[in-house]
């Protein structure tokens, strides 16, 4: 299947009219040397039925999170997403558009990203948002770029209970641009306040802070954004949407410019990928932010609607002097996010939030009572919590994974001090059975 | 048609001395290549500008243009005018468009700036 | 047919919640016991309440207020905006793609690994490269990746004065915002009349101090780059990269590959050549390509096959750029991407390619008597033309993409590159018949005319839309990018 819809026939119509014989002709102007003298050797042309089957294989392949019953967090987490999100998604008016562009025929698109920038700001307190970036990584650097901008200054101090991989991100994405990264040891499973306040100085943009943390703790968020302001740097801070719901909004809190990753609504795990970074802050920072934002606007006859807007910060017009290269946003992914949680509302992020934390509480309760397992860290957690056991991870894991249960994530991965340490996620997918069987199952360990 | 009493540089940003104080801004021709001006961004009074650095931006729907200080010096007044009512650049780029007072450190950097008709010049050139 | 929906938030009405989840079954504590009450929200976020009806209408209707690929011809020059099979929506849905956690056990996700596998393999083999990532999530993130991996390579063998990068004025935005990211500045070569890279102009600007160049071939007036051997060469000879914007290779599939042409480094668009859909601005993946000498530096991990025959991913490079995202990739794009391919084959690729470009040429035969030409030559799978012809009119490149609405045309790309005056750039693809691309001349046709003869009805278009021209100006001046309650 090629989807080529001319036959032969219309094909040799379309030669005539522009004058050759062949199609060959009009590759004439490709330096023999370099033309390629043979096929490719790239395997396939075959049927939708084919295609179907062999690719349905390759699936069969993968063991889900639908089989088994997970307990992996870490920043991909599982939700139940309300089966009317991927139908409407499937809307081709949708999701085989372009960038709107053109804003008389994208309504649809626009109107449903002002939304969504909308509600970023009203769950992270803050005065705007952006159109979404590629996920909560790359626009948490993107945030920390943006401190520097701000402030004029060259230096960004984060956490190390930060996600590992965003924290990594960072360190690609800093130093070509001149930017120090460094990083602020944490005790007892939360930010080193006192390290942190010792490596404040007045050379300091902006400090990066994930609230909850990636162990799952809730941080000093509202003490740490004072202490920065002090030192006239910015708070940067990194948010799970979901516990939104319950905690206390970084706007609220006091910091200057939120991320984090929206995949928790309207996006499965994938694997992933595709998620999609959030962005918002402060009025007086609207012009820094980088990506695609949408305004309203009048038209000519005086009705509103929805475009593009302040592009010309973007690399398209700006160029080298933008400050950021990013051409996309993750649209889809967005309208993903946009339609799960308005699905939500008000009353549903607080009772979805609240079933997380008592899951996952009621969890960390069980797994304590059990010998050779207890909570690493004693501080307040919302969904995710650190267990510690005396028995090697791989075979706690191993004997789970038997009884089809994914166990928690092994820390050793990411902190080599924290060998011996699980990161457990219980979210609303459980129901108390589950959680029983999980803590049944590792009071079996010896 | 632009006035005969500013100095101008290259980057089409004109110079109005007045002592050791000297006003900046955007000339006619700025304004008119960067089309109807959405917003204005400028230092803060008592902030230092730095000969050859860029100070502020200005932006149209179409660009982002840094402004580039031809001195070094102190800024002493900004026009808060424009930062609401940034079209002013566009109306009146030579009076109440203009956008910031500098206490200057010294005049030396001025003299590269050209006068009226040699900007002019200038201009016509670059159009071809 | 609407014209029009409210904002979500002024459909909300008190109580009104989506959410379907089963009640708490775990012994519930007070939430203040849990998580002391100072870390407590003490406002509610102010989310709109809806039942599922409320929130499926309004967003049904939204998308009435979209075109979409589904709904008509996209001649975006740049964009490929070819058909998106539907066979590859329903695979990348499969529970065995969508239901894994990234962190699982290798053992547990070796079909996804292996997708990933076969396809950095399938990429290779296109473009005549070494290796690849399938790490950035879109085409910038794919160069922001490729000129990272570029500076990586030069400060490791000591060679710490290459500060510049040479783009062609007719690149995209893109291009320069990436190299000056990556911590470079710019030189801007100009093109010459034949549309191509200006070679004498090159030949002044390229040094020791160049790090690299940024190339796309075709370039993006839609024209192969006749001297692109004696381009890369010269670069090389000074001790410079070529990069490879990978944004046109729907021209070129199976016909030459980048890295014959002398590219060291490319980045491919998946929601471009491969037919993954646009999402109304993404997601879309970038993979990037490298020869092997820069292997070393890509970002990790890297997917691997493993001499048992079992997939996974491989942490150890030292020398890699880092990462460029969590996770591994926007894989459930690479998932439709690799469909796509396998539904092709390599022989279908370059049937695909083919097309494209002579679709591009009849449609160029079509309208080169009724628009100015800028370049009277062959193209490739898109080509530029302007509205020179009717300047009499006053009429211009934006008011004829606004009257193409009213046909219900979605307009080519406009205003790029900026090396042409006033540009329409078409790219038609492949998947587009010859019904599609007459019908599509002849409007542009018409609208010629139009420009002559009813002249103001150009200039105001669209008239039939469900808005007119925005007022961008005030839109900027003023930004409004959230809803309020008022007060």
């Amino acid at each position: 299947m090629n989807f080529v819809p001319n036959t032969d026939s219309q094909q040799e119509q379309l030669l005539a009219r522009i004058g050759v014989k062949s199609v060959e002709e009009l590759f004439e102007d490709i330096p023999k040397e370099i033309r390629l003298k043979r096929s490719l050797n790239i395997r396939g042309g075959m049927s939708e039925q084919e295609l179907v089957k062999q690719i349905t294989g390759l699936a069969n392949k993968n063991k889900t999170v639908e089989e088994y019953s997970s307990y992996l967090g870490a920043g991909a987490y599982d939700h139940f997403i309300p089966s009317f999100v991927d139908q409407l998604l499937l809307r081709s008016e949708f999701y085989t558009a372009y960038t709107p562009y053109q804003p008389e025929i994208s309504q649809g698109t626009l109107q449903a990203i002002y939304e969504y920038q909308t509600l970023v700001c009203e769950l992270t307190g803050m005065d705007a948002a952006n159109a979404s970036m590629y996920d909560g990584a790359s626009a948490l650097a993107e945030a920390a770029l943006m401190t520097c901008d701000a402030t004029r200054r060259e230096k960004v101090l984060v956490l190390q209970t930060v996600h590992p991989e965003y924290r990594e991100v960072m360190k690609t994405y800093l130093p070509s641009r001149g930017v120090e990264l460094i990083e602020i040891p944490y005790l007892e499973g939360v930010a080193d306040l006192s390290a942190l306040e010792a490596a404040l100085q007045e050379d300091v943009a902006g400090v990066v802070l994930q609230n909850p943390n990636f162990f799952g703790g809730v941080e000093k968020a509202e003490e740490i954004a004072q202490m920065v302001h002090a030192k006239g740097a910015l708070l940067v801070m990194a948010v799970n949407p979901v516990s939104l719901g319950l905690l206390k909004s970084p706007g609220e809190c006091g910091a200057d410019i939120v991320v984090g990753e929206g995949q928790a609504f309207g996006n499965p795990l994938n694997f992933g990928g595709p998620y999609l970074g959030f962005l918002a802050t402060r009025d007086k920072f609207v012009r820094r932010m980088p990506g695609r934002i949408v305004g309203v606007a009048k038209d000519k006859n005086g009705k509103q609607g929805y475009v593009l807007t302040l592009q010309a910060r973007e690399q398209h017009i700006r160029r080298e002097k933008a400050s950021s290269n990013i051409c996309s946003n993750e649209a889809l992914c967005a309208l993903a996010f946009t339609m799960h949680l308005s699905a939500l509302g008000k009353t549903g992020i607080l009772e979805l939030a609240y079933r997380n934390l008592q899951n996952a509480h009621y969890a960390s309760r069980e797994i304590e009572k059990i010998p050779g397992l207890n909570l690493a860290f004693s501080g307040p957690f919302f969904h995710e919590f650190v267990v510690e056991t005396k028995a090697e991870p791989e075979i706690v894991n191993a004997w789970l994974l038997e009884n089809k249960i994914i166990g928690g994530l092994d820390l050793a991965r990411f902190y080599p001090e924290l060998d011996h340490h699980l990161l457990f996620c219980v979210t609303e997918t459980k129901c108390k059975e589950d959680i029983d069987r999980l803590v049944a199952r590792l009071g079996e360990i010896q | 048609m632009n006035p005969v009493e500013l100095k101008y540089n290259k980057d089409h940003e004109y110079a109005r001395v007045n002592g050791n104080i000297v006003t900046f801004g955007i000339t006619n021709h700025a304004q008119e290549s960067l089309g109807d001006v959405v917003f204005v961004e400028l230092p803060d009074e008592g902030a230092t500008v730095t000969v050859g650095k860029s100070y502020g931006t200005v932006e149209s729907v179409k660009a982002v243009s840094d402004i580039t200080a031809s001195i070094s010096g102190k800024v002493v007044e900004v026009n808060t005018l424009v930062l609401d009512a940034p079209d002013l650049l566009n109306s009146d780029p030579y009076g109440e468009g203009w956008l910031i007072k500098v206490e200057a450190d010294d005049l030396f950097s001025l003299e590269t700036m050209m006068t009226v008709t040699e900007y002019e010049a200038f201009v016509a050139a670059e159009e071809h | 047919m609407i014209t029009s929906e409210p904002l979500i938030f002024e459909l909300s009405a008190s109580g009104r919640t989506a959410l379907s989840i089963p009640s708490c079954d775990v012994p519930e504590v007070p939430v203040e016991m849990l998580i002391p009450v100072e870390f407590l929200a003490q406002r509610e976020p102010q989310l709109p309440e809806l039942s599922e009806v409320d929130v499926v209408r309004h967003f049904t209707r939204l998308s009435t207020l979209n075109y979409g690929l589904d709904t008509g011809f996209y001649p975006l020059g740049s964009c490929t905006m070819k058909y998106n099979p539907k066979v590859n929506e329903r695979l990348a849905r499969l529970p065995g793609f969508t239901a894994i956690h990234p962190y699982q056990p290798e053992s547990m996700t070796q079909g996804a690994l292996q997708l990933m596998a076969e396809l950095q393999e399938d990429l290779c083999e296109l473009t005549g490269m070494d290796g690849f990532t399938l790490q950035p999530a879109a085409g910038a993130h794919g160069e922001l990746t490729g000129m990272l991996i570029i500076r990586a390579y030069h400060q490791q063998r000591g060679d710490l004065k290459r500060t510049k990068v040479i783009v062609p004025d007719a690149a995209h935005g893109t291009n320069p915002a990436t190299a000056a990211m990556a911590g470079y500045e710019t030189i801007v070569v100009p093109s010459n009349e034949r549309g191509g890279v200006d070679l004498e102009e090159l030949k002044k600007v390229v040094n020791g101090e160049v790090a690299a160049l940024m190339l796309t071939n075709p370039n993006t007036v839609g024209l192969f780059e006749e001297n692109i051997l004696e381009i890369t060469e010269l670069i090389h000879d000074a001790g410079g990269l070529l990069y490879y914007d990978g944004a046109n290779t729907n021209a070129i599939m199976g016909i030459t590959r980048p890295g014959d042409m002398g590219f060291d480094v490319v980045h491919l668009n998946l929601h471009k050549t491969f037919a993954t859909p646009h999402g109304g601005g993404g997601p879309g993946s970038g993979p990037v390509g490298v020869k092997g000498f820069l292997e070393p530096f890509l970002p990790k991990p890297i997917v691997v096959r493993r001499e048992d025959g079992t997939y996974g991913l491989e942490d150890n490079l030292p020398l890699s750029i880092g990462r460029v995202r969590a996770f591994y990739a926007n894989f459930n794009v690479l998932v439709k991407a690799y469909a796509y391919i396998r539904s092709l084959g390599g022989q279908g690729l370059r049937v695909a390619s083919e097309n494209a470009v002579l679709n591009a040429n009849y449609l160029m035969s079509l309208l080169k008597e009724h628009y100015f030409l800028p370049f009277d030559r062959v193209c490739k799978h898109e080509f530029v033309i302007t509205p020179k012809n009717l300047k009499a009119t006053g009429v211009h490149t934006l008011d004829i993409a606004k009257r193409l609405l009213d046909y219900g045309y979605h307009p080519p790309t406009i205003y790029f590159p900026m090396i042409v005056e006033e540009a329409m750039m078409i790219e038609p693809t492949e998947t587009e018949s010859m019904e599609t691309l007459d019908g599509f001349a002849e409007v542009l046709i018409k609208i010629a005319e139009e420009a002559r003869s009813e002249t103001d009805l150009v200039k105001n278009a669209p008239h039939t839309t469900v808005v007119s021209r925005f007022d961008e100006v005030a839109a900027a001046r003023k930004p409004n990018l959230r809803w309020r309650k008022e007060s």
